[in-house]
């Protein structure tokens, strides 16, 4: 059978650009173990797609420093929603990963909207100007229209220039932080929607959200929020705790699956599971139960 | 900084300086910029904060909890602009220890305090503070724990001597660096150290007697007023960079008693649905973008165990950063249990954060419990007694089985199972 042939861990030969090799690019600093994985490079990034991340009783959070360096090096332009963490906390994790997000944003490719600064900004004082993170001032949930002008107007294509970027990215860490805020689950699945008509479809972009799986702490409107997202995500990368508890050499368990390919040629919703170990300035990744701690 | 000597507050480690926040932008996270020990290049202004080292491993800057033995668990301290998470256990009997020895670090290191009750008056929980040992006096007790237990921890051990290899939860007080004190329980502390000391408390029945009519708002009053509150403070004392001219920078250290419970005007303990459900995690929220962007750290209790809606308690924990859970046996079956007999609770590192950092520093130990002796809380490693029993009697060993379930759950945040094989 053919799809047997394909189920060797190094050559998975699934996009038209794939590399038969693996790579070895050495100023790349962010994970290129995943890269393989993921059988994507910068270079040869595909278009169009939205990536869901999630993470269930593990703390995903590497996988967003990974997406977020890997669209810069692709010379992508990326609006980056950072609103769990401060903008130096991703800036210093990025330089390990080999780049410099305050470069990024000076030259215009990184448009950054820190969420916890413009909270307190907006909650203390009013503003003149409408602002993304307004509905933090009202005690009724309202929608995120806002927001999703913040993004169209950061990732809008310039008329008449030459393309500078190769094509808009949308990133966000993390939606569940939407919910914790007051909004409802609807709100948040509409305005991914919007952003993947504008992005994906409109400007041939592409979208990374991460969700938190609450597991079984019963949080209806996440797991509304999650599912509504695993069913329109082009890939699914899935941070899992092991199912037997803490262990020092494997922090975790990756599960990849691939939705929606984009060639109908090639094999439907194809399910990968890696387990990984996180390192100072990368992650490596094995088959399961083949860590080096273990062998 | 504190007057009293007891404790020779200069606390000025060797050799470790960090470099000042940026003048333009104050963000509690900063790198030292050489790896090495000695004395930076003089292109930043150096200066160093009392009552605060650089991690280790990053270089952040981090703060003692009053708990030698939890910085140790916690990474070396807790960081500055991070928030403590400390779940209270069912009767409230220990949390409010963890509470106190968070605030007389501060008192005792010189930082400046910002105390929160819905239920005490900020002065008389002061007032309750334990006094700061020196380290004659810890000697002392550690002699009289040490001969009461009739355990000689410098007698060397003749047939387990790889036991004695095995590092001790806790250290000492090391003299050459003043970070982490030791407190007596039993006493209090003296009473010019707390007038020397600089801190702000928020009562709330003073603060919400005043106005009735409050515009319709996202969160609680209570919750707004102090969130208000706490604002003002950070503004106008000048923790987050707004004001240069301040000669020496400080640490702020505030204090969050019971957050969540009803006295706070929030319903999220008493009800599964309630119409303030938000109110809780939109708060923690605008906490941690008023903590991050200035030099404060925040412990914060909170009655969990009360709350119904367990998706609140995930959210809760998802927006705090470092979460620790105390555990009682007072009321519960595990206090006739043989296996916990010199305990008087299990605590749960819960949650750590991954700061500037791919990956965090988390200990090995994951079966960790308390103890309160008359004049000190201690945190051990917990574990199993030897069956020492000739016969293998079936009660036993499935007590102990039991028992061995329900032993480290495992830090939930990192990797949570159904079965418990941690290794």
């Amino acid at each position: 059978m053919w799809w047997v042939l394909l189920s060797s861990l190094r050559c998975i030969h699934y996009s038209p650009s794939s590399h038969p090799a693996p790579l070895c690019v050495p100023e790349l600093g962010m994970f290129p173990e995943l890269n393989n994985l993921l059988n994507t490079s910068p270079e040869g990034a595909e278009q169009g797609k939205l990536t869901l991340l999630c993470d269930a009783k593990t703390d995903g959070s590497f996988l967003v420093h990974h997406f977020l360096s890997f669209y810069l090096k692709a010379n992508c332009k990326v609006c980056f929603v950072a609103l769990v963490q401060s903008f130096s906390h991703y800036n210093i994790v990025g330089q390990k990963l080999g780049v410099s997000l305050t470069a990024a944003r000076e030259r215009g490719q990184l448009v950054v909207l820190e969420g916890l600064k413009s909270a307190v900004d907006v909650f203390f004082q009013p503003q003149e100007e409408p602002h993304p993170l307004q509905f933090l001032r009202e005690a009724n949930a309202g929608d995120l229209q806002l927001l999703y002008a913040f993004v169209r107007d950061a990732l809008e294509p310039v008329d008449g220039g030459e393309a500078v970027w190769r094509c808009p990215v949308l990133l966000v860490d993390d939606l569940s932080a939407l919910l914790s805020l007051g909004m409802g689950p609807v709100a948040v699945l509409d305005f991914v929607h919007y952003c993947r008509a504008t992005v994906c479809r409109e400007w041939k972009g592409n979208v990374v959200v991460l969700v938190h799986d609450s597991g079984d702490a019963e949080d209806e409107e996440n797991d509304v929020l999650l599912n509504g997202l695993s069913h329109q995500s082009h890939l699914i990368l899935r941070a899992e705790g092991l199912a037997t508890g803490f262990c020092k050499d494997v922090h975790g368990q990756l599960r990849i699956l691939w939705r929606r390919p984009l060639q109908p040629t090639a094999h439907r919703d194809r399910n990968l599971t890696y387990q990984y170990k996180i390192q100072d300035k990368s992650v490596s990744f094995f088959a399961k139960g083949m860590s080096p701690a273990v062998l | 900084m504190a007057a009293a000597g007891t404790c020779g507050t200069g606390t000025r480690s060797t050799g470790s300086v960090v470099a000042a926040a940026s003048t333009n932008n104050v963000t509690s996270f900063h790198r030292r910029g050489p790896r090495a020990s000695g004395a930076d290049s003089g292109c930043s202004r150096l200066v160093s904060i009392a009552g605060t080292r650089p991690s280790v491993r990053n270089g952040q800057l981090l703060v003692s909890t009053g708990l030698p033995a939890l910085d140790q668990l916690l990474g070396g301290g807790l960081a500055v602009g991070t928030v403590l998470l400390i779940e209270e256990d069912k009767y409230n009997i220990y949390s409010p220890l963890l509470f106190k020895y968070f605030l007389a670090e501060g008192i005792v290191s010189g930082h400046a305090l910002l105390v929160a009750s819905a239920k005490e008056d900020p002065a008389d929980i002061l007032q309750k503070l334990p006094a700061p040992l020196i380290d004659d006096s810890y000697k002392k007790e550690c002699d009289e724990d040490v001969c009461s237990h009739k355990t000689e921890s410098d007698v060397k051990m003749k047939i387990a001597w790889r036991y004695q290899l095995l590092p001790k939860m806790e250290a000492g007080p090391v003299s050459s660096s003043r970070f982490g004190h030791y407190y007596d329980i039993s006493k209090r502390i003296p009473q010019q150290l707390i007038e020397t000391s600089k801190w702000h408390g928020f009562f709330l029945p003073e603060k919400i007697s005043s106005t009735f009519n409050v515009e319709p708002c996202s969160l609680t009053s209570g919750y707004m007023k102090l969130l208000q509150f706490i604002q003002n403070i950070i503004y106008e004392e000048g923790f987050d960079g707004s004001n240069p001219q301040k000669k020496q920078k400080n640490i702020l250290r505030i204090g969050i008693q019971n957050l969540g419970s009803p006295l706070w005007g929030d319903d999220i303990c008493c009800t599964e649905n309630c119409d303030t459900s938000h109110s809780l995690t939109k708060f923690l929220y605008i906490l941690r973008g008023l903590l991050r962007t200035s030099l404060s750290a925040c412990i914060i209790t909170m009655p969990t165990h009360l709350i119904q809606n367990k998706a609140v308690i995930a959210r809760v924990t998802n927006l705090s950063d470092t979460v620790v859970g105390l555990e009682s046996f007072i009321g519960s079956e595990k206090e006739t249990n043989p296996l916990y007999k010199d305990y008087h609770g299990l605590i749960h590192i819960r949650q750590i954060p991954r700061l500037n950092n791919l990956i965090y520093d988390i200990s090995d130990v994951k079966d960790l419990a308390f103890k309160l002796k008359k004049k000190l809380f201690t945190i051990e490693r917990l574990h199993l007694p030897p069956d020492l029993s000739d016969t293998v009697s079936r009660s036993s060993k499935q007590d102990l089985a039991e028992s061995a379930k329900l032993l480290g759950p495992g830090c939930g945040m990192m990797a949570g199972g159904k079965k418990h094989l941690d290794f």
